[in-house]
């Protein structure tokens, strides 16, 4: 699991790669949350194109996200969101909550 | 049921072995040639089964996990992971959407996923001897799709 980040504008891109389960759920947030402290973006991308796997673990990565930004009125939106972590996100409604953009594999 | 393949394997309750468990699944699953999605739907139930034994079996300390992978007549998987941890005292509560006691990093949904997921589970627990959970998927032979 590894998180970079880039800032373009306003804009803080995060992207998380590899295998997001339980395991490396924790350091996932932690990390996520450390570039957020730093930048605190008015909006964040979190671009999930390069999770080769994710479970349940990747809701509550996501819903930690978004919590953490909207306590100082932040944004999140999903992009790239590889098929099965889209399926796994909308089973759990989270689309409802945090808009996600593009699918990044047929 | 006749079992044409099986596997069994068991390890300690850390969470770096979730990926070795749902890894050898899906190995085995493969062997039913799979869509990509039904492989993906397999790897996450058993990741959220195992990742239950993990967070909830032994608390505060480290204890067996054992599962157990049988491919069954008619391209049935079969998927059981039981541990001998503390057991849950409410299952419907515990199989309940987003109900959790897992903490900030859990969701909630574990179970959720491994209902909706595969085709069925079940889920036996006796508190102070442990929970057994077992799942079933027809992976659908390529002819008929």
């Amino acid at each position: 699991m590894r998180v970079t980040w880039e800032l373009r504008g306003s804009r803080l891109f995060l992207y998380l790669s590899g295998e997001l389960d339980h395991h490396a759920a924790h350091q996932a947030l932690v990390e996520v949350g450390a570039a957020l402290d730093e930048h605190m973006p008015m909006h964040c991308v979190l671009d999930l194109s390069g999770l080769t796997f994710m479970d349940s673990s990747g809701i509550a990565v996501v819903l930690g996200t978004y919590r953490r930004l909207k306590s100082y009125g932040g944004e999140l939106s999903l992009t790239r969101a590889p098929n099965h972590a889209a399926k796994v996100l909308t089973m759990a409604g989270v689309d409802k909550i945090v808009p996600i953009a593009s699918v990044a594999r047929p | 049921m006749n079992v044409q393949n099986q596997m069994k394997m068991e390890f300690l309750s850390r969470s770096a072995n979730e990926a070795l468990a749902r890894s050898a699944v899906s190995q085995l699953a493969a062997q039913l040639d799979p869509t990509l999605e039904e492989l993906g739907d397999i790897k996450t139930s058993v990741s959220e089964a195992v990742t239950n034994a993990v967070v909830h079996a032994y608390p505060d300390k480290l204890g067996m996990v054992h599962l157990r992978a049988r491919l069954l007549e008619g391209g049935v998987l079969e998927v059981t992971v039981r541990d001998k941890g503390v057991g849950i005292e409410d299952v419907d509560q515990a199989r309940a959407p987003l109900y959790t006691t897992g903490g900030e990093e859990r969701s909630g949904m574990g179970f959720t996923i491994m209902e909706s997921f595969m085709d069925k589970l079940a889920v036996r627990s006796v508190p102070g001897r442990g929970t057994t959970v077992v799942m079933r998927k027809r992976v659908m032979p390529r002819l008929l799709r």
